[in-house]
This record gives structure tokens, sequence and C-alpha cells, in this order.
């Protein structure tokens, strides 16, 4: 980041400061949201009680974490009137914890759920699927927050086509969990708890999708939202 | 149709100034103003206004033009006295002392508050001598070799003195714009002044140069207490820790100068920071 947008080089040393602390913030904010989403799988999966209750409590702390960098952006805008990369990068990070607090949110419905399943009925352990859906969603969130702290493009077009696999993986293991419910009625509460969760690890990986987004953004200054990825690749290339 | 939504905009009746909205007052204030009033013959150009500095803090003045920024500037180091008509009451302190008071010797009183004018208005002399004139004139240096070590850091703390180092004997005209304002501030503060006063002290200069300037007031304010009178509100945002908003003779509001650019809590000091007059 610090080779592409030049953050520590203006006349003013306080507004260096302003915009490497908020960098920080979130990035932060990032490895805490990275972790809630890590224990809330781990929850469900190992029906971890007591890590789930933990995961939902913490979501306060990822709340609070958006609120406080949401003003520190806010005071940023008011007193520096950044331009050119510094505006995008306020644009793109009051973005960015939009996203990372609501993949807080679907981390904490994990843990909700792990804390709801009920364990004499199957719960979420004997699905291979949603383990391997987690797995996904999960590099592709650490991916994601890996390209951010580096700024890293070329990174972000890869992650951002990735997206197409998880939620061929979550078509998946929607289609088994219907499945599961058409063989046994009883099993449709749990089951349904399930896809939820299922869902909101699909979501988590559109989040992820959208980060990716803004750090094309940030760095290209070229919204890439709502475009075919190869239109995105071909209007870069014709740039360089 | 211009006419009738400014009259709009002055004249409603969220717009009304019924006396000062936010925090004038500070815990350790270097100056504290008390019921200032200012009149030039019978027009009164400042009424009733109190506020305090903040001890190293950089407390910026902003306000359209004629609402009386200047004048209560240049009440605080009495640079009003050698006008005929104009006539200041109030309370006026510096630390605890009175600066209006009869044993206040004016001149004593303006190297302690040292003033930076908008325009670059250094001596016809040399670069060296801008910046010992004021300590040969207060005594502040007994030889040569005091006086050069006064000039020499002066001119390192405005940020200068590694562009002028080898020509130190060239008039100090012979600098650019931004650079004879840097050595402005250095002559101020080679008189050890305790605040320093600015009116607008960037409006002539360039973008880059205004930049510099800026870093200088902030880098400035660990030693100094500052003062900044500015037409350009984000000069005042970006710089200042504490925002007074003045307007027509009157302080609108003053405060934290985050929460002034953020949420102001007067109708008319929004409507002068967004730009819908002034």
């Amino acid at each position: 980041m610090e080779n592409e947008l030049h953050l520590s080089q203006h006349i003013s040393k306080r507004f260096n400061q302003e915009l490497e602390e908020v960098r920080n913030q979130v990035l932060k904010m990032g490895g805490l949201v990275e972790q809630q989403v890590s224990n809330g799988l781990i929850a469900l999966l190992e029906a971890d009680q007591a890590l789930a209750l933990e995961v939902v409590e913490t979501d306060a702390k990822v709340n609070a974490m958006e609120v406080e960098i949401d003003e520190t952006c806010t005071e940023i805008l008011a007193r520096r009137q950044p331009a050119a990369s510094d505006l995008r990068l306020m644009v793109s990070i009051i973005k960015t914890i939009t996203d990372l607090e609501r993949i807080g949110d679907e981390a904490e419905k994990l843990g909700k759920n792990a804390l709801k399943i009920s364990p004499e009925q199957s719960g979420a352990k004997q699905f291979v699927e949603l383990r391997h859906l987690g797995d996904s969603v999960k590099k592709m969130l650490n991916r994601s927050l890996n390209a951010y702290a580096r700024m890293n493009v070329e990174e972000a077009l890869d992650i951002i086509q990735s997206d197409r696999l998880i939620d061929e993986e979550f078509d998946n293991l929607s289609r088994l969990l219907i499945l599961k419910m058409m063989e046994d009625p009883r099993e449709i509460k749990n089951a349904l708890r399930i896809s939820w969760c299922a869902r909101a690890l699909e979501r988590i990986g559109d989040h992820s999708k959208n980060i990716c987004e803004y750090i094309v953004y940030l760095v290209k200054g070229k919204d890439v939202r709502h475009t075919s990825l190869d239109d995105v690749r071909k209007s870069l290339l014709t740039e360089q | 149709m211009v006419d009738n939504s400014s009259s709009e905009i002055l004249f409603s009746e969220d717009t009304k100034i019924d006396g000062t909205v936010g925090h004038c007052f500070a815990d350790d204030a270097k100056m504290s103003m008390r019921n200032v009033n200012v009149f030039y013959d019978k027009k009164q150009a400042i009424n009733n206004i109190s506020l305090d500095l903040a001890r190293n803090q950089v407390t910026a003045l902003i306000g359209p033009s004629g609402c009386g920024k200047s004048t209560f500037l240049r009440c605080m180091n009495r640079m009003n006295d050698n006008i005929a008509i104009c006539r200041v009451e109030g309370e006026f302190k510096l630390d605890d002392e009175d600066i209006y008071a009869k044993k206040m010797d004016p001149v004593l009183l303006r190297a302690r508050v040292g003033m930076v004018f908008q325009k670059p208005n250094p001596f016809p002399k040399s670069i060296y001598e801008n910046v010992a004139y004021g300590p040969k004139i207060h005594g502040l240096a007994s030889n040569k070799a005091e006086l050069d070590e006064i000039v020499i850091t002066s001119l390192q703390k405005a940020g200068l003195f590694n562009e002028v180092k080898d020509r130190l004997d060239d008039s100090g005209t012979s600098l650019s714009g931004g650079q004879q304002q840097r050595l402005c501030i250095a002559r101020t503060i080679a008189v050890s002044p305790e605040v320093i006063l600015m009116d607008e002290p960037a409006s002539a200069l360039d973008p880059i140069a205004t930049a510099v300037i800026e870093e200088l007031i902030d880098e400035l304010k660990e030693k100094y207490t500052i003062a900044i009178v500015t037409h350009s509100m984000q000069q005042a945002a970006r710089i200042s820790q504490t925002t007074a908003y003045f307007h027509m003779g009157q302080l609108v509001e003053m405060g934290e100068t985050k929460k002034i650019f953020t949420n102001p809590s007067h109708k008319l000091t929004e409507n002068y920071i967004t730009g819908r007059f002034g």
C-alpha cells in the first residue's frame, strides 16, 4: 500500500499519521472479524456452546469498532478535505468497514444457530460440505484482508472470481439439506438452522468480494461493481 | 434571487445570535479576553466578545469579511492603539497580566505577543538582519555569537534555515513569497514570544507554500500559543484545535474544531462553513 498510495508523503506529518492510524484501525477490525468467523465455525461444527456464546457477545466489539472508524473518517473528511487517492482511501474505508461489520453479524448468526441446534438430531458436524464451505469462505476472507493490507489488485481480481465457487458450494449444500428434510421431517428443524448458517457463510463470501472491489477502486480509481470480470481485466490492461 | 436567498439564510428565526454557543473558555488559558467591545468612531466593530486562547493550541478565528475577526486579533497585542478613532473596552489578560494596564509597554508586549501579517513584509535588509533586528533592540543577545545563535535557531524553527544558510547576507526581499513569510515567522520567533498572532498568513501563497506554513504552525504550537485569522475555513479545519466563528462583530460559536466542522451548534456557523453565504 505504501508503494502504491504514498500515504506517508504529505507535507503535513499529522495527516500522514491520521491516515496511517485509520488504516491500522481497519486492519485491526478485519483481524477481529476474521477471528469471529473462525470461532463461529468451530462453535457450529464442534457444537461448542461456550465458544458460540463468546462469538455472540464479541459482536458488540466489532460494532463499536465500526462506529469508531466512521467517526475518525468523518473527522478526516471534515478537516483535511482529502483529494484523489486520499479521497478514494476514505471512501473505500467507509465502505469496507460496513462490509466488515456485516461479516461480523453473519459470524454472530453462526454462533446463535450453534446455540440452538439440538444435539439429539443430526448436528452440523456430519455435514462435510458445510465444513468445506466454511473453510473456503474463511480462506476467501483471509485473502481479501491480505489483499487489502497489501493493496494487491491482481489478488483482489482473483478473489472476486473465486466467489463463484462459493456460490456453487452453497447450492450443493442446499440441495443436500432439502434431500435430508424430505427423507425425515424430524430433521427439518436442524436442517433449516444449518441452511441459515450456510446462507450466512455464502453472504460472508459476498462481503469479501465487495472488499476486493473497493481495493480495485482504491488503487486503480475504477468502480468495478456490477461489471463482468473480463471487462474489468480488459479495461485495466488497456490502461497500463 | 441571490438577495432573497441570502437574506433568508441570514435573517430567519434560527439564525438569530443570542449570545455565544459552544465553549469559549479554556481550562488552561494563555490569554483571556472578557466583554470586549471595540468602536471605530461611533461604529461598533466588536460586540461584547469573551473568549480564551488555550495554551499551546492553535485557535482559528473565522467569519465573513468585516465580521471583526482581524480587529479582535489586533486588539490582542494592542495594534489598534495607533488608530486614533479606535476605542477598545473590556479585559485582556496575558496569563494574569492586564495588557492594557498603564505600566504595560506596548513595544515589550508586542515582543511577547508577536504578529505575522497577510503579506510577507520583510525589512529591506539582509536575511540575517531581518531576524537579528528584534533581538538587538530588545537586548536579547550580549555578543555576536549569541546573536548568531538566535538567528540560526529562529530560522531553523521557521523551517527556513536549510534553504537560506548559504546566503544569509542576501536581501530578505529576494526570497520567494513562501520563504518571505517563513522569514517573517522567524523574525517573530527570534524575540521569544509567548503568543503568535497570525492574520491570514498564507492567503498570498501558493498551495505548496501554504502547506509548508501550515505544517510549521502545527510544529510551533508545541512551544507557543497561536491565534490565526483565516478566510479559508479549510485551513482552519486543518490546523486549529479550537475554532471561533465571528459574525457581524459578534462571536456566534466557539468550540473544538472537530465539532465545529462536523456538527456545529449554530445555524449561522453551519451556513458559513458549508458555503451558503459569506
